[in-house]
């Protein structure tokens, strides 16, 4: 369960840090983006893939969220 | 010799490698790259912020060097205790120049080493009384510190020391802040571990304690210069662009930089970031938690000036754009007076470099101002985000190495032949003595600064002097190069 800090990038792609793996990586596609739902699966641009916690609303970004790898 | 083809270099690699036994061979070969500007991701080519192998010689340091010597020790009004034996201290002290305005020993004190000095009994017995007392004493003597950090060396993490108990009672106390930072010297791989612990410090002692105080008077164009560690005079030299083109620096972290600034931080509008391996941790802290944007930015020559000078303006309305415009036109015959008297003299040079945070990309930029090209360069500590960032910054099928060891780097330098090495004094003295004109790019020989268009001026100089140094002619015993005969003689020359 890493923590995850999500930013924008200037182009508006989502980035997906993770400090104690110096992981940062685009994220490509995430399984629900909707103003009601947001989270579920995220597949990153290495391919490697990501599970959020469903919420109820899209979360502020920049924010530091836990994260299960798939 | 011309440009090496991908082949050529790989092909070098697997030569330098040959010594290695297996094991050690395959480990070292993640390490070395050919660069390749297509690839977007920097881990397709080479690993970096791994142990170093057991007996090859690294150049790394350790966490608490990261902490005490980068992040914490150039803050000036603080006092910064390494905690635990002596030496620690006393052999790091001073050496970084990290410039600063005050006088040592009243308000300010950098270059002073404040230690513990564990003894046996400290060790058998703790040394949380020592630190203690040691605090008192300092607040006696000292009273115009604006607080203490306490910078653990390894044998306070080996014998468990409760230095968080210490400061708590110490910063009820005296009132000031005390910051207990774990930056143990055992503590990760290099000190790329021990910045992050400083990070993670500041954020917890010392960031939030305005929070909610808005007696600071703000304004629009409030920004902060993260990473910049003030080598003789870096700060300044970019901090003087900044205020010229409208922007209020209401922080330098930490070079020439005060707790107060610190504490400030937060109510900035853009932070700039110049070393971003040492800091990015504290930016994207306070892009979280303040919503503070930051950007990275590069003063090392006038082509990357201009660009991060206009990428920062870019953040603000159009008085700012306009003043970034008139900097870079306000100094535009300078520096080209400069590169027209230095560039003749240093065209097509070969330059090979490895050093630590920022500076293996950062400065490529500025000997490509002076028509010299970097065929190497690696990081000592760097981490796959560093690499990401220098792919596009060098030309394709130069070498990448990243913690070289001492072998690997003299074979490189012996096959590749560059005319100017760029690392650390620990490796100075070896290329010198092959007779290859080298320059300490940690503290810059000496010198300094390289930072902004006043620094260019001084960087253009150095490398000049260091190249075309005469000595580098007489590098051979007379003696030598006439017993070996005329065809010794041509290779020399």
């Amino acid at each position: 369960m890493p923590s995850v800090m999500l930013r924008k990038r200037e182009d508006g792609k989502l980035l997906f840090y993770v400090a104690k793996k110096d992981l940062e990586e685009t994220i490509e596609s995430i399984e629900f983006d909707r103003p009601d739902k947001w989270g579920g699966e995220v597949v990153l641009g290495d391919g490697s893939r990501y599970y959020f916690d469903l919420l109820d609303a899209p979360p502020k970004i920049p924010i530091t969220l836990q994260a299960k790898r798939l | 010799m011309a440009a090496m083809t991908k082949e050529e270099t790989e092909a070098l690699i697997q030569e330098v490698l040959e010594v290695y036994p297996e094991k050690a061979k395959k480990d070292r070969a993640k390490h070395l790259a050919v660069n390749d500007q297509s690839l977007e991701k920097s881990n397709k080519c080479i690993t970096s912020n791994r142990k170093s192998l057991p007996g090859v010689m690294t150049i790394r340091g350790c966490a608490y060097a990261g902490s005490k010597g980068v992040v914490w020790g150039p803050i000036k009004d603080m006092i910064h205790i390494s905690h635990g034996p002596v030496g620690c201290g006393q052999y790091s002290r001073a050496g970084r120049r990290n410039y600063y305005v005050g006088t040592t020993g009243v308000n300010t004190f950098g270059t002073m080493n404040f230690t513990s000095d564990f003894q046996e009994k400290d060790i058998v017995f703790g040394g949380d009384k020592k630190l203690a007392k040691l605090i008192d004493e300092i607040e006696a003597l000292f009273p115009l510190n604006k607080g203490i950090s306490i910078q653990s060396e390894c044998p306070i993490g080996l014998i468990g020391d409760d230095i968080e108990a210490v400061s708590k009672v110490k910063t009820k106390e005296h009132g000031k802040t005390i910051v207990p930072v774990r930056c143990e010297g055992f503590r990760g791989v290099s000190q790329s571990l021990g910045h992050h612990i400083a990070n993670d410090a500041i954020r917890d002692w010392v960031l939030d304690k305005r929070d909610g105080d808005d007696s600071f008077p703000t304004t629009p164009y409030d920004v902060a210069v993260i990473g910049d560690y003030n080598i003789g005079g870096d700060a300044w030299a970019s901090r003087t662009l900044l205020e010229e083109m409208g922007l209020r620096v209401v922080a330098q972290w930490s070079g020439d930089g005060t707790i107060a600034e610190i504490e400030k931080t937060p109510k900035v509008k853009l932070n700039l970031i110049h070393c971003y391996r040492s800091m990015n941790y504290i930016a994207r802290h306070m892009e979280e938690k303040y919503s503070i944007p930051w950007i990275e930015y590069n003063f090392f020559g006038p082509t990357k000036i201009a660009e991060s000078l206009r990428r920062i303006a870019a953040h603000f309305d159009d008085t700012i754009k306009e003043g970034a415009e008139r900097v870079i036109e306000r100094y535009q015959a300078e520096y080209e007076a400069v590169i027209a008297k230095y560039k003749p003299r240093l065209q097509g040079k070969k330059v090979m470099l490895y050093v630590g945070g920022l500076r293996p990309r950062h400065v490529i930029g500025a000997y490509e101002d002076l028509g010299m090209e970097v065929v190497g360069t690696g990081y000592e500590f760097g981490h796959n985000d560093d690499y990401d960032r220098t792919i596009k910054e060098m030309g394709n099928a130069t070498l990448l190495y990243d913690d070289v060891t001492g072998y690997e780097f003299e074979e490189f330098v012996k096959k590749i032949q560059p005319d100017l090495i760029g690392s650390g004094i620990k490796e100075k003295y070896i290329f010198q003595k092959m007779g290859i004109p080298f320059r300490q790019m940690h503290s810059w020989d000496y010198s300094g600064p390289y930072h902004g268009y006043d620094g260019f001026a001084i960087f253009a100089r150095d490398m000049d002097m260091t190249l075309n140094n005469p000595c580098w002619k007489n590098i051979k015993a007379p003696w030598k190069t006439e017993a070996a005969g005329s065809e010794a003689v041509k290779a020399v020359a």
